[in-house]
């Protein structure tokens, strides 16, 4: 066994955990966070994808001893304040979904893609999400997804929810 | 899935890793974890003891100077292929780190477990080797350097002794009216090379090639030189036809591997036309 502490969402854990275990398997059986998805456990399909220190990085490819000391942040982690984060907001609006499987890894990983390039060409969305494999084909809507969010989060406006929307 | 159980050691400096090491003989060493990992995961690879040296302090970072360029072991290839100024002095290394997988396979696999993983596949082999790289690798006696040349030994197996930790990849000065750049063939869903090709070519003063140093990745089980090349290519003046003559023999006595992704014989046709493609943009960059 050994000693972790790291940071999920704002909250700081230690445990004594078996050193095998992997960041994916923390969050979802040990926190509960089960929004980060095993797809392909092979780092080939991003389903897994959360952000330690704010890189999208492949949970079923890191042990969770590897984040120790790190601050890590899962889909669960990006409503603010009862808001949705601009990119949860623009996949719900644009229908960026259809069996929603992959949607979480897609999410976080263009959070960390808007951060380096917040005005993206189509073209650079496509190219960035090549680490996230969508099984529906569901692409075109994922795309204008992260477009959608890209321009809404370089102008700030407020979000507007749709009616109806819980 | 999941690895097979091991005792995880994460020491904060590279004596303590050497220490553990070399109390552990057959320990492996974990940096960011990509390629080894995946093949714990698969019990292809069952280490009964891991030295994490994430926590080791002052092994990531770039450096670049008049006398060099200098890439922490730790240094990711994200960090790499963002570096502007590596990719003025050396755009091969750049343009190798940002055809690596993915985004987030970049942004966690270093540059250092890579070259010490020595996947027959992996993209920086064919730069090192092209580039002329030297890796600094520090064991109980202490430091030692191992040109690129004779680095890479035989699949997945790398001149560095089972107590050593390689820390640190160095490159040798830009030198004038040279130029490099690497091509490759991606496995489409892996992004693996299928084949990769790093060419560097030095000119003279007439615009010839004074020197060429040409490596292969991904044909071979291990990466190589593609020396008939190389020695082709000098002296010659460099154009369409003389590039084309000296990149038809750079599959040479290459024993090409045959899998699932390509042939021998096909894998030997794209390391020539990869070549060609290196060739031809080297020398654009050295004009």
């Amino acid at each position: 066994m050994a000693q972790l502490k790291l940071t999920v969402n704002g909250v700081i854990y230690e445990a004594d955990i078996d050193p095998r275990l992997l960041l994916v398997h923390y969050l979802r059986d040990t926190l509960g966070l089960t929004g980060t998805n095993v797809g392909c456990d092979t780092s080939q399909c991003g389903a897994c994808t959360v952000l330690v220190d704010g890189l999208a990085v492949k949970s079923c490819t890191m042990l969770a001893l590897q984040a120790s000391g790190s601050k890590i942040t899962t889909i669960e982690g990006l409503k603010q304040d009862g808001v949705y984060h601009p990119l949860q907001q623009a996949f719900w609006d644009n229908h960026g979904l259809q069996c929603g499987y992959c949607t979480s890894g897609m999410i976080m990983t263009a959070v960390d893609f808007l951060k380096h390039n917040p005005h993206p060409t189509e073209a650079e969305i496509r190219h960035a999400i090549e680490g996230n494999i969508c099984r529906c084909t569901g692409y075109h809507n994922i795309v204008k997804a992260i477009k959608a969010a890209a321009t809404q989060m370089a102008d700030n406006r407020p979000l507007q929810r749709p009616q109806g929307q819980v | 899935m999941f690895p097979a159980k091991f005792e995880y050691y994460a020491p904060t400096t590279v004596n303590q890793a050497v220490a553990l090491l070399k109390k552990h003989r057959d320990a492996k060493v974990l940096a960011g974890g990509h390629s080894l990992l995946p093949t714990m995961k698969l019990r292809l690879a069952q280490p009964p003891v891991l030295v994490d040296i994430g926590k080791v302090k002052g092994l990531a970072g770039i450096k670049v100077a008049k006398g060099g360029a200098t890439i922490g072991a730790l240094t990711t290839h994200a960090t790499i292929a963002a570096s502007k100024d590596l990719r003025k002095q050396c755009p091969a290394i750049t343009e190798a780190a940002a055809l690596i997988g993915d985004m987030q396979v970049r942004n966690r696999g270093t540059i250092g477990g890579s070259l010490s993983h020595a996947d027959p596949a992996a993209d920086y082999p064919a730069v090192m080797i092209a580039l002329g790289a030297e890796m600094k690798a520090v064991g109980p006696k202490g430091a030692r350097t191992i040109n690129a040349s004779h680095f890479f030994k035989s699949l997945m197996t790398t001149a560095l002794k089972p107590s050593e930790v390689l820390t640190e990849v160095r490159l040798p000065p830009h030198q004038p009216n040279s130029g490099c750049a690497y091509v490759k063939f991606p496995n489409p869903a892996s992004r693996f090379a299928v084949a990769g090709v790093c060419a560097w070519i030095a000119l003279d003063a007439k615009g010839r090639c004074a020197k060429a140093s040409i490596g292969i990745t991904g044909a071979c089980a291990t990466a190589t030189r593609a020396s008939k090349t190389e020695a082709a290519l000098r002296g010659k003046e460099l154009n369409e036809e003389t590039i084309a003559a000296a990149a038809a023999q750079a599959a040479d006595g290459l024993d090409c591997l045959s899998d699932i992704h390509a042939s021998a014989e096909y894998r030997a046709h794209l390391v020539t036309v990869l070549t060609a493609r290196a060739i031809q943009q080297a020398v654009a960059r050295a004009k």
